[in-house]
């Protein structure tokens, strides 16, 4: 049966292994994917527990669509109490893994405890096993998955893998799947170096059962046909994401030298088109994207990287990688202000083989760098690495530092920032560009309040993919905005298509952090709903695509409810560790340059902008509002009650 | 009429695995991949997807190679068949097939391979690449004639003298 679907919970200090099904009340409540996970979290972590020790726990979770017929089944959750953050620590890669668990058997994997030695679990047609990873350990994200493959004598087993930079606790290490499919911003990969977990192997050949199969089919033919007929995924399946530099950039919405400018100039090389001509060119064909599972948009470009002084002096020259996503653009280029391809190349390829976060290590590197232009880091604190703007190869030299933490500056930006902060001291913190400790990524939303409110209110820390109304950029027509937002509850609120107001965005935060929560609950991709595009399936063709699927009977606003259940249990988490809605370390508030420093440069409508601090608290507590929540961001009895939470910190673990 | 066969166009594959997967749910109602008739052979480490399937042989091993007789040759549909109510599930075939491409249920305790959707082949339908695609065998040459002539009218646009190797 389609629900009738398992759990498997490893400890590695006892090696103990429970499987448990998952209940169909617990499925109506959350889902599966990210929703369940948050919810296993709660229930497997200890409260306040030290992310680094064995009484955190790391859960990889397939969505209840993985593997299935809609679009792309492709997304793997992996969540934990993060290690940069103190609060919940969760990223969502593509790829193949999620499917193979399911094929496995498995839906969901919490990990608890410590492993003595190095470990990998191993699953496999309904049987999990913890197996020594000695082989495996100081192997790089691809090596290590070569070779469990050799191990095992199977060339499909797909991989959750924490790369060198996990091992060696690097607090926002990724777990990485596959070439570059990479669990970012959520710390996983550190998690799993502090159990001592190298991997998650997955192999299966078991049914995953359709509920009904030539209806399932036949709507997805139709709902492929609505996602790859929108505009931006036709061109996100050309240029990939880094199409979106080329208006992001132009217009003056990408934070460049740490935070000192929002446009990279004379940046013709890292342009997507020409991105795309070295692609095809390295690759020698022009048919040269790759994509997820099940995916017709394929967002992902392949390349080699160049033949140039800098490869060489990395001896990188050659090496196959494929991306750079929109991410690495702004983390190798943008943010440290260089302006060459190769750079970008290389640094997206070595963040893929060690496992870390793109943008947190790029946004380090970039901040490190003003504190150098300021004179608070100087070369005796670099080691003799000039860390000025632009510096390509010091970039570079940097990722590998703070990898491997064989410098003190790259031991101490391994930290993150805050951690880094009271280290270095003076006015470092001031320049520090981060929500609840993580660092933002490289756009710059001082224009744009909606963005901005949906960064201080990510429940990962500063983060674009957990709320952001990035359609809010369109201009759309109120009365399309209107058909979009008032579905499927009602909103009579006013809205407004102008970017640069604060009316309405409240409510379209709101909005998409529901519309978000539910597609990782289904595993399917935030491309494939209203993210980048307004005319993307939603909650109407979700209810549909799960009847046919699974067969689980929910109307689109019951599925808003679990979506809003999921997000109030990560809140109620973030609450748990210390979340308070004014704290600037782990508060709801954007750093403090956002709302003092106008924008220098960009088109008429960003430059000189930046976001009033009161109109900001305002917007933040009608969102609290909205949500049912209390003036300081806790959510209220009576929404707990409605929501089914009453118990959540009495009841033992439903599963 | 002549028939149609699948045509893979390994460069444009994305690896993506649709087809495998409409492949089992179509015939099996179930997504695994161990069940679909499709595969896609990958080299991850320099970008490399190659869809394999059955090639319907016109002098095909598995039929030739059949103690019983339960593969024939379906004409109309431009397949090479099994019938289940003969076949023994020694899985001859199965050894024999260059390609791998017939396949042995364990479960079911059945082979089975490529049966082309009997003339809608879902791999083909949801391939909007197009690597995997459904035409006339004798077409599919032409194509490739045409990419070759490109080159050359864009070698001669260049100016470039185009060398013929042992002339």
């Amino acid at each position: 049966m389609s629900l009738d679907r398992k759990v498997a919970i490893v400890d590695l200090t006892t090696s103990k292994i429970d499987i448990k099904p998952i209940p169909l009340e617990v499925r109506k409540q959350f889902l599966g994917g990210r929703g369940l996970a948050a919810y296993l979290l709660y229930k497997h972590s200890k409260p306040g527990c030290d992310p680094l020790s064995p009484d955190n726990a790391v859960i990889f979770s397939a969505g209840i669509l993985g593997g299935m017929c809609a679009s792309a089944g492709a997304r793997t959750d992996v969540m934990t109490k993060n290690p940069l953050t103190g609060l919940l620590g969760s990223g969502n890669f593509g790829g193949f893994f999620a499917p193979e668990l399911r094929w496995a058997g498995f839906d969901h994997i919490v990990v608890k405890g410590k492993a003595a030695k190095p470990v990998y679990i191993f699953v496999h047609d309904g049987e999990v096993e913890i197996k020594d990873a000695k082989n495996l350990w100081g192997k790089s994200v691809t090596e290590a998955q070569w070779a469990v493959r050799e191990e095992l004598g199977d060339p499909d087993v797909k991989c959750a893998v924490c790369g060198p930079a996990g091992e060696n606790l690097v607090r926002y290490a990724n777990v990485m799947s596959g070439i570059k499919n990479a669990n970012g911003r959520g710390g996983g990969g550190c998690t799993m170096g502090s159990k001592n977990l190298k991997m998650v192997a997955a192999r299966g050949t078991m049914d995953i059962k359709i509920a009904h199969p030539m209806e399932a089919l036949e709507f997805d033919k139709r709902y492929i046909e609505q996602i790859t007929s929108a505009k931006v995924n036709q061109t996100m399946g050309t240029l990939g994401t880094p199409f979106i530099w080329g208006a992001t950039n132009s217009w003056g919405g990408v934070r460049t030298n740490n935070f000192q400018y929002n446009q990279l100039t004379y940046c013709d090389e890292i342009e997507p088109e020409n991105i795309d001509e070295w692609s095809k060119k390295s690759i020698g064909s022009e048919y040269n994207m790759t994509g997820c599972f099940g995916c017709q948009v394929h967002c992902r470009a392949k390349y080699k990287i160049p033949d140039t002084p800098l490869a060489r002096k990395w001896g990188v020259v050659g090496n196959y990688d494929e991306g750079p996503e929109y991410t690495s653009q702004g983390a190798f280029c943008g943010e440290p202000g260089c302006t060459h391809l190769d750079t970008l190349l290389i640094g997206n390829h070595l963040v893929d083989q060690y496992g870390v976060d793109n943008l947190e290590i790029g946004s380090t590197i970039s901040w490190a760098m003003e504190l150098y232009e300021k004179g608070i880091l100087t070369s005796k604190d670099t080691d003799g690495i000039d860390l000025r703007f632009g510096n390509d190869d010091a970039v570079i030299a940097m990722v590998h530092h703070i990898c491997k933490r064989d410098t003190k500056l790259g031991d101490i930006l391994a930290e993150g920032g805050i951690k880094a902060s009271e280290k270095i001291g003076k006015d470092s913190f001031k320049y520090l560009i981060h929500m609840k400790g993580m660092q933002n990524l490289h756009s710059d939303e001082r224009a744009t309040p909606a963005l901005a409110l949906n960064l201080a209110l990510a429940s990962r820390g500063s983060d674009h993919l957990r709320s952001r109304p990035a359609i809010d950029l369109y201009h759309l027509p109120v009365p399309v905005m209107k058909a979009i937002y008032s579905s499927p509850v009602p909103y009579d609120g006013p809205l407004s298509s102008d970017h640069t107001e604060y009316i309405g965005k409240p409510w379209q935060v709101v909005w998409h952090e529901n519309c978000y929560m539910a597609v990782d609950c289904l595993g399917t991709c935030k491309y494939h709903t209203t993210f980048l595009g307004a005319t993307l399936p939603n909650f109407e063709d979700w209810a549909k695509v799960l009847y046919y699927n699974v067969g689980l009977e929910l109307s689109p606003k019951d599925i808003w409810d679990i979506a809003e259940r999921g997000n109030m249990v990560e809140r109620l988490f973030n609450i748990r560790e210390g979340m308070k809605k004014d704290d600037p370390y782990k508060g709801e508030i954007l750093a403090e340059r956002y709302f003092t420093e106008p924008c220098k440069r960009g088109a008429p409508d960003v430059i000189g902008k930046f976001i009033d601090k009161n109109k900001f608290l305002e917007m933040r507590a009608l969102f609290y509002k909205y949500k049912g929540l209390d003036e300081n961001g806790v959510p209220t009895p009576e929404s707990v009650k409605k929501y089914g939470l009453e118990n959540l910190d009495k009841e033992p673990s439903r599963i | 009429m002549e028939a149609k066969a699948i045509v893979v166009n390994h460069e444009k594959c994305t690896g993506c695995r649709r087809c495998e997967l409409v492949c089992s749910v179509f015939h099996d109602g179930v997504s695994n991949p161990s069940k679909s008739r499709i595969k896609v052979e990958k080299w991850e480490w320099e970008g490399l997807y190659i869809p394999m399937t059955c090639r319907q042989c016109v002098d095909a091993p598995c039929l030739n190679v059949c103690p019983v007789k339960a593969i024939y040759r379906d004409e109309a549909e431009g397949r090479v068949h099994v019938d289940h109510d003969i076949c023994i599930g020694c899985r001859s075939c199965v050894a024999v097939c260059p390609f791998g491409a017939m396949n042995f249920n364990p479960a079911e305790k059945k082979v089975f391979k490529c049966d082309l959707c009997s003339g809608d082949p879902q791999c083909v339908r949801f391939c909007d690449m197009k690597a995997v695609d459904f035409v006339t065998p004798s077409r599919e040459s032409l194509g490739k004639k045409r990419d070759a002539a490109l080159k050359i009218s864009e070698a001669r646009k260049l100016g470039a003298t185009i060398q013929y190797e042992g002339l």
